[in-house]
């Protein structure tokens, strides 16, 4: 492509942290020194351009890590190497908050305030690091059961991730001389930590060592794709429709169902396990990749068989960077084993798993939002139809699932589907993964069965730290629900009855002493940050909806015609009804609860 | 191409298949409101004026990207299309300036009795370059008892023509007119996230600094004067500008063979605008600098160091024709 640079020359670093990634320049018309032959022949063109464009973020995420920014000089090397023009690399690189596009520290302290943390000290912990330009407020860092959480991005160094943070370890890392051990100990689950033996998803997490194949075989690892590889796709789509299976990502969606769809399309098939879990208050998806890695990479190649796919690839959010490297480093084994990559197990079926890194944005957890950040574009959901199934990543038909729906596969293979489905309900079977954080005794995630009611769930976390007033059900585009529902069984079908959701399985019980109006202003702030600003009713809507909070929660309303009451609940419906995506849909929910429950507003 | 049947406010209409429900409710002699949809471009949908209800769907529908289906039944005029059009119109109306959209567009936002003094006041202008240095995810913490806007100085870099981004309703039309949809320069994209995305080169940097070749085919499709001839800009905060005085003579680009159409837009004496006809086989509405801009040669005016809008500006002023 005939592309226009601005005058700005990349720096050695920025180049080289570049090349580290794509290989040198194969010539001078994608930024390497003009060779005589380069005035003769051109190289590149269309199609090469289309087929790299997918590398676009990986390379910007290179330059980050390298230099703590995107730099005019780097953003053009980039652009070149890539054939993409500037200012759609600009557009990308601005669209992620873990890509600067202005010049900041090399290190960089991003504090959540979301709402586990802020009830648990991160406010405080904002205000005494208050001042530094190296430290900044950060959304739900998926490590809501070590409340305060931090990440300090390195340049030129792993990121790093604090729990339980006080101002003198964050400052430490920010100024420290010796890099922090990337691998502080410690990744158990408080059941397993009781000693429960009867935890089947998490039995691994926090008792083998995340590094080891022989632990992870000789816990039982790699006996269900060695089996799946015996039964075939299709006896495998069958037994998964026979357990029921239901999608864990929040839509809850059939899985058996969604592979017939995708199965029924072309040959070329894409799966894709979405790891970006940045719902505030979920954490499930990080415990499992950082804990039984393993687990992730036999489930991922056992749904690929079952489809049909070549490949793989695996979305996970930037801010887990420990639970990266703990997958990266199982693909890497399980290739060298023989368990992925050519003819797995000598079964003739071949499959890759390539990793993706978010850059710090909630909307790539939407499945099409997922798909063109990966193939290099900015994170904006798709309208559908088409669904993924029909055309998903590189227009293929794709099918994408959340990381604990997969890791339930080799449950189910092993057990067969109608013994899965003989725990939890009819319509909800199977067992579940849970997030408590917020005002309860033993944070952690916890494994039960469909059916289990709110009050079981938290006694079994170590029961409330105080009489609760509510409880966040779902994530922030969940609902607030109130104590009266805490015998409500936690199944799709009896959370649907009474008008709420599951969502990613958060449950946050909130305390009686709890703040409740700062909790709205910042689900409220949360959806202004994070929506990806493509369609008017939630770019503008949750705008709306965070002044009029703060109106009728500062007790100075409108003199208009309408109250902020109603204003508030016709906002709700623009964005529920006409939002492209469920981010939209659902940004008005947990506001629309808190409000209905007398949480907020209207009090004297 | 077969047929597909549906209903459109319950009046039985068939379409060919393939067409859009916008294109199925036009046929149906109901016309829809539409922003961010034109004929030459790929449908964005993101505007959501165009939304419609389709039984069986959980949320409302763009009826300017959904493609008819068998057996569909459509509601353009229900109590959630009235509701969400109404407030997404309120959305605009209360962030943006509207002030040149379209008559059609002004009557549908009559029509849903539009009132975007329900939100607030409008908070002051942001500084010029403010919202372009925005970086994503920083909380932008409301001002107390305004209403957000995207008000900011226009960017004014050239003779040619003028980026007024408080006029910007974000419809992409101006970036796929830019991309591959026309001009294939990729000068400009949307930057940023949320409230603060943005129309932007890389780094914001001028347009003369950027891949922009002044086409001037964004312009052509901005739908609320976002971008905007200089002259046009010119002569309308002077309050010069004066459509009933205009003409609009319709002439073929004689820079070269190709064979585009031009509309010449004239007003006393002088070219104020040039655009090209959207149906026109050969541009589709497009068109290059030379016939975009390329016009002062035909109105030679002669006056030392005075551009001809000077001139319209001067004459204006004196209420009268002025010799050069
Ligand atoms: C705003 C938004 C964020 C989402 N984030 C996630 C996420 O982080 N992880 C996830 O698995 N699903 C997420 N989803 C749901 C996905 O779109 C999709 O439904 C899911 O990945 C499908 O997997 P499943 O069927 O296994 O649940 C999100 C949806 C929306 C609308
Ligand atoms: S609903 Fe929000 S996040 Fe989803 S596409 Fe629209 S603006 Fe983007
Ligand atoms: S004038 Fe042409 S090249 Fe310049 S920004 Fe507009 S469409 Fe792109
Ligand atoms: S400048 Fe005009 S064409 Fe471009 S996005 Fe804004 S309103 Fe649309
Ligand atoms: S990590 Fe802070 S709220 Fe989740
Ligand atoms: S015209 Fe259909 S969404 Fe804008």
């Amino acid at each position: 492509m005939d592309l226009h640079f601005t005058s700005a020359f990349p720096s050695t670093p920025e180049r080289v942290a570049v090349d580290r990634l794509l290989g040198g320049p194969p010539s001078g018309w994608t930024g390497g020194a003009r060779a005589a032959a380069d005035y003769h022949v051109a190289l590149g063109g269309h199609h090469h351009a289309v087929g790299v464009r997918h590398r676009l973020l990986p390379a910007l995420q290179a330059v980050q890590s390298a230099i703590g920014w995107v730099s005019p000089g780097a953003l053009n090397y980039v652009a070149e190497r890539l054939s993409v023009p500037p200012a759609d690399v600009y557009a990308v690189a601005s669209f992620y908050a873990l890509l600067a596009t202005e010049q900041q520290s090399l290190r960089m302290a991003h504090v959540c305030e979301d709402v586990s943390c802020r009830t648990r000290g991160s406010l405080r912990l904002l205000e005494s690091l208050a001042g530094r330009d190296d430290v900044v407020p950060s959304p739900c860092l998926g490590q809501c059961d070590r409340s305060p959480a931090v990440l300090v991005q390195r340049a030129g160094e792993y990121d790093a991730s604090l729990w339980n943070a006080t101002a003198e370890d964050v400052a430490e890392v920010l100024e420290g001389a010796t890099p922090i051990d990337p691998e502080p100990g410690h990744y158990g689950v408080p059941q397993s930590e009781l000693g429960s033996d009867r935890l089947r998803l998490l039995r691994r997490v926090g008792t083998i060592d995340p590094y080891s194949l022989d632990e992870y075989r000789a816990t039982g690892g790699y006996a269900a794709l060695t089996k799946a590889l015996t039964m075939g796709p299709e006896e495998l789509i069958e037994e998964v429709k026979r357990a029921g299976i239901r999608g864990r990502g929040g839509a809850a969606f059939p899985v058996g169902a969604k592979w017939e769809a995708v199965v029924g399309q072309g040959p070329d098939r894409m799966l894709v396990c979405n790891a970006d879990e940045a719902e505030p208050g979920t954490f499930k998806d990080r415990g499992v990749m950082e804990g039984d890695p393993f687990s992730l990479v036999e489930a991922m190649t056992i749904a690929g068989y079952a489809i049909g796919a070549g490949r793989g690839f695996l979305y996970i959010r930037g801010e887990y960077p420990r639970a990266a490297r703990h997958v990266a480093s199982a693909l890497r084994t399980a290739t060298e084993s023989g368990l992925l990559g050519d003819n797995v197990l000598g079964s003739g079926f071949s499959f890759d798993i390539e990793i993706r890194m978010g850059g710090g944005a909630y909307i790539c957890g939407e499945e099409t939002a997922l798909f063109n950040s990966i193939e290099g574009f900015r994170g904006e959901p798709r309208q559908k139809p088409p669904y993924p199934a029909e055309a998903g990543l590189f227009g293929l038909p794709t099918a994408i699932n959340n990381v604990e729906t997969l890791i339930n596969l080799p449950l189910i293979v092993l057990e067969g589907g109608a013994a899965y489905a003989s725990r939890g309900t009819a319509a909800s079977t199977g067992i579940k993964l849970f997030c408590l954080s917020g005002d309860v005794a033993r944070p952690g995630v916890y494994e039960v069965d469909f059916g289990t009611t709110l009050r079981q769930l938290i006694d079994l976390a170590g029961g409330p730290l105080e009489e609760i007033a509510a409880i966040l059900l779902g994530g922030v585009s969940g609902s607030f629900v109130g104590p009266d529902l805490l015998d409500l069984p936690l199944t799709f079908e009896d959370t649907h009855a009474v008008g709420v959701s599951l969502g990613t399985a958060v449950v946050m019980p909130f305390g009686v002493s709890t703040d409740f109006d700062d909790l709205a202003l910042r689900i409220a702030a949360f959806f202004r940050d994070e929506s990806c600003g493509q369609c008017v009713p939630c770019r503008v809507g949750t705008v709306r909806q965070e002044e009029a909070l703060h109106r009728l929660i500062g007790g100075v309303p409108l003199n208009g015609a309408s109250s902020d009451l109603g204003l508030l609940a016709e906002i709700d419906e623009a964005m529920r009804m006409g939002s492209i995506c469920g981010l939209g849909h659902t940004a008005g929910n947990a506001i629309r609860s808190a409000i209905a429950l007398g949480l907020i507003g209207g009090r004297p | 191409m077969k047929k597909v049947h549906l209903t459109v406010d319950g009046a039985a209409i068939s379409v060919p298949g393939g067409a859009s429900i916008l294109q199925a409710c036009r046929a149906a002699g109901k016309p829809q409101p539409t922003l961010c949809y034109l004929e030459t471009l790929t449908p964005v949908n993101t505007c959501r004026v165009c939304l419609v209800q389709v039984t069986g769907s959980r949320t409302l529908v763009p009826s300017c990207s959904r493609i008819v289906e068998e057996g569909m039944e459509v509601a353009t005029d229900s109590e959630p299309v009235r509701h969400t059009r109404k407030v997404v119109f309120e959305f605009l109306a209360s962030s943006v300036d509207l002030s040149l959209v379209d008559a059609e567009t002004r009557e549908w936002m009559d029509f849903y009795d539009v009132d975007p003094t329900r939100y607030g006041p409008a908070a002051p202008a942001a500084p010029a370059g403010a919202r372009d240095a925005r970086q994503a995810g920083h909380h932008q913490v409301p001002q107390p008892g305004w209403a957000e806007t995207v008000a900011q100085p226009a960017k004014i870099q050239d003779e040619l023509f003028v980026r007024d981004y408080g006029k910007c309703i974000l419809c992409y039309k101006c970036v796929e007119a830019c991309g591959p949809d026309a001009q294939n320069t990729f000068a400009i994209q949307v930057a940023g996230r949320g409230f603060d995305a943005r129309i932007s080169t890389e780094f914001d940097v001028d347009l003369t600094s950027s891949a922009c070749v002044y086409c001037g085919n964004c312009i052509g499709v901005c739908p609320t004067g976002a971008l905007i001839f200089r002259s046009e800009y010119e002569l309308r905060n002077a309050g010069l500008w004066d459509e009933e005085a205009q003409t609009v003579t319709r002439t073929v680009c004689s820079y070269c063979g190709v064979g585009c159409n031009l509309e010449l837009w004239v007003q006393d004496n002088r070219i104020v605008k040039v655009t090209s006809p959207m149906d026109h086989a050969v541009t589709a509405g497009h068109l290059c600098i030379k016939g975009r801009f390329g016009y002062q040669y035909v109105q030679e005016l002669g006056g030392p160091a005075t551009t001809p809008i000077d001139m319209v500006l001067a004459a204006g002023r004196e209420g009268g024709f002025v010799e050069p």
